[in-house]
């Protein structure tokens, strides 16, 4: 930023005035993006009592656990009463193969589009891209019928083949913009002494390549484990995403309403995703831009 | 003779490589898109009709209230969406960037949002906007009687609930592409400026936002994609409620393809979202990697 106090120590008081301000305001905006998040914390440990007589923020007049117990195990979600837990398992058992699958493919790929460029390989490039961007409205149709074809409709592996297509987009486009920027030399001098395709991958591209696996991992856990969609279509009863069981949850309204353990289904189903980003929040900046950015 | 099929070999290699991937975007991307634009000229329902019947699909998808109720709400949404994640996105990454203690600490907090799906959102803010024990009972509570806030159910209104909560999630990632813009600038410019007497609102407004234009772009290029795509938000916050008062484009395809059965129409209305995102994301993608080449 431009340094306006260079030169002179004391700020006068209208820069202090100023100081207070940005913090108030930045301040401000950190309890603006916090309070849903206090809400639905305060909300998961009440009563539904204690819910209809006070109110968003107020503290639980008698903490519980109850509705924690009920969204993962109790809870009803149409016709079966066991909670979202199972439905957790679901987005495991479909995000950890999806996520390596699609990553791997996507550093081979990476790899051959920056290093081993050949005829009409930027041209391959340019059409994988858009497929980056495509509203997958367009592809739902003809996708559905082609896992019923495969046999694979309704299926967690159906899901699996899904996140697997769209992805490898995303991958193939982080894996080669990381590898762009590895020295060509490095490469050609392996060729030289006589490195093949996959020594050279292996040997030289793999061991520098931690930073980009870490970005794309996230990017990749993030995208599959938060989507909605191909969730929604692709699946149903058994087979279902976290997601979308949590939607059922919420938004099917049969008896009367328990907010505390919507809310409580809510905070599992967003407890991945937001663990991986507290603990590598960097790294999913990262990923956050150079996706977007570099498009 | 073997040594030189194996080196025939090693030459395909890296085709060899790509081709599984080539092979699914020629067929998972554009292949659907095909099919999908195919079934968008017939009169497909339950199952796929392939005889060629012209555009009245589209002519019936532009003559249909919901469809133009659908558009508008976008309209409104897109704009909105944009426009105040862009505003609060830059002023927020300008506050950051004036040497603020804990400026880690704060930007995770405005970027965790980005972590959760959007249907952790729409459940958080469907909690929160609640016309009953929401918002309004809070205000009651703190002594503004006279406070409504209906918006969830109103259908006037219902769709400025999911500007709500999609501004929510997204500021935070404008903020972190502002900030990386600001932190791109060539101070020595900045010092010439203040050695010429120039303030420092002036610096802001004249050459600093000025050299952010790429930052705006890609923004406005990202949150319209997402704008285009927004169908969880709208189905956990408000199922396109009341009525079809906060239907979007996406929700309508998924509407009338999936609980319809009307393939046809929804593969219409899939081609119409399409042509939108081109649109926008073509001449984009050009002009980057047009733009790359020169640089």
């Amino acid at each position: 930023m431009p340094d306006m106090s260079a030169g002179n120590q004391r700020l006068s008081i209208s820069q202090t005035i100023g100081r207070w301000l940005i913090y108030a305001v930045l301040i401000l905006f950190a309890l603006y993006f916090l309070l849903p998040w206090i809400v639905m914390l305060l909300t998961s440990v009440k009563t539904m009592a204690d819910i209809r007589t006070g109110n968003l923020i107020s503290f639980p007049r008698e903490f519980t656990l109850e509705a924690w117990k009920s969204a993962w195990s109790g809870a009803c979600i149409g016709v079966k009463c066991g909670g979202i837990k199972a439905y957790f398992f679901n987005s495991v058992k479909m995000a950890v193969p999806a996520v390596a699958i699609s990553t791997l493919i996507g550093a081979v790929n990476g790899y051959v589009f920056s290093k081993w460029r050949f005829r009409g390989s930027e041209m391959i490039f340019s059409l994988l891209l858009i497929g980056c961007f495509i509203p997958f409205q367009v592809i739902l149709l003809p996708m559905a019928r082609t896992l019923g074809n495969l046999g694979l409709a309704q299926s967690l592996s159906g899901l699996i083949l899904v996140h697997v297509v769209y992805g490898v987009a995303f991958t193939t486009l982080f894996f080669r913009n990381f590898y762009v920027g590895i020295p060509t030399e490095l490469v050609n001098a392996a060729r030289i002494d006589g490195a093949g395709f996959f020594r050279i991958f292996f040997r030289i591209m793999l061991p520098v390549s931690k930073p980009i696996f870490v970005v794309c991992i996230i990017w990749q856990t993030t995208q599959i484990w938060n989507d909605f969609l191909f969730g929604v279509v692709f699946s149903s009863g058994d087979t279902q995403p976290v997601t979308v069981a949590l939607n059922n949850l919420v938004n099917t309204s049969t008896g009367v309403k328990r907010y505390n353990v919507d809310m409580a289904a809510a905070i599992i189903a967003a407890f991945p995703t937001l663990l991986v980003y507290i603990v590598a929040g960097k790294y999913f900046v990262r990923g956050l831009t150079a996706g977007a950015v570099k498009g | 003779m073997m040594k030189s099929i194996a080196d025939k070999l090693e030459r395909q290699l890296p085709r060899l490589v790509l081709a599984p991937t080539v092979l699914a975007i020629m067929v998972f991307v554009y292949g659907f898109i095909l099919w999908t634009a195919w079934v968008s000229f017939t009169n497909s329902t339950l199952l796929p009709k392939y005889e060629f019947q012209g555009f009245f699909q589209y002519v019936k998808l532009f003559g249909n209230d919901r469809w133009w109720v659908a558009c508008q709400n976008l309209a409104i949404f897109g704009s909105l969406f944009i426009f105040i994640c862009i505003a609060l996105g830059l002023l927020l990454a300008i506050l950051l960037d004036q040497r603020i203690r804990c400026e880690g600490a704060i930007r995770a907090v405005y970027l965790y949002p980005m972590a959760l799906s959007f249907i952790v959102t729409g459940t958080a803010w469907k909690w929160m906007l609640n016309p009953s024990l929401g918002l309004e009972r809070l205000m009651h509570q703190f002594g503004f009687t006279g406070f409504t806030f209906d918006w969830l159910v109103n259908s006037e209104m219902s769709i400025y609930t999911v500007v709500i909560a999609g501004v929510w999630q997204s500021t935070g990632f404008v903020m972190a592409m502002f900030l990386a813009g600001l932190r791109g600038i060539d101070d020595a410019i900045i010092q010439a400026a203040q050695v010429d007497g120039a303030g420092l609102p002036r610096i802001y407004r004249c050459i600093i936002i000025p050299s952010l234009r790429p930052v705006f772009f890609s923004s406005i290029i990202i949150l319209s994609h997402i704008a285009i795509k927004s169908f969880d938000l709208v189905v956990a916050l408000t199922s396109g409620g009341p009525g079809y008062s906060s239907d979007l484009p996406a929700t309508f395809m998924y509407a009338f393809a999936f609980n319809r059965n009307r393939l046809g129409f929804g593969a219409a209305s899939a081609m119409v979202m399409f042509g939108a995102v081109m649109g926008i994301i073509v001449p984009y993608l050009y002009s980057e990697l047009r733009g790359k080449k020169h640089a």
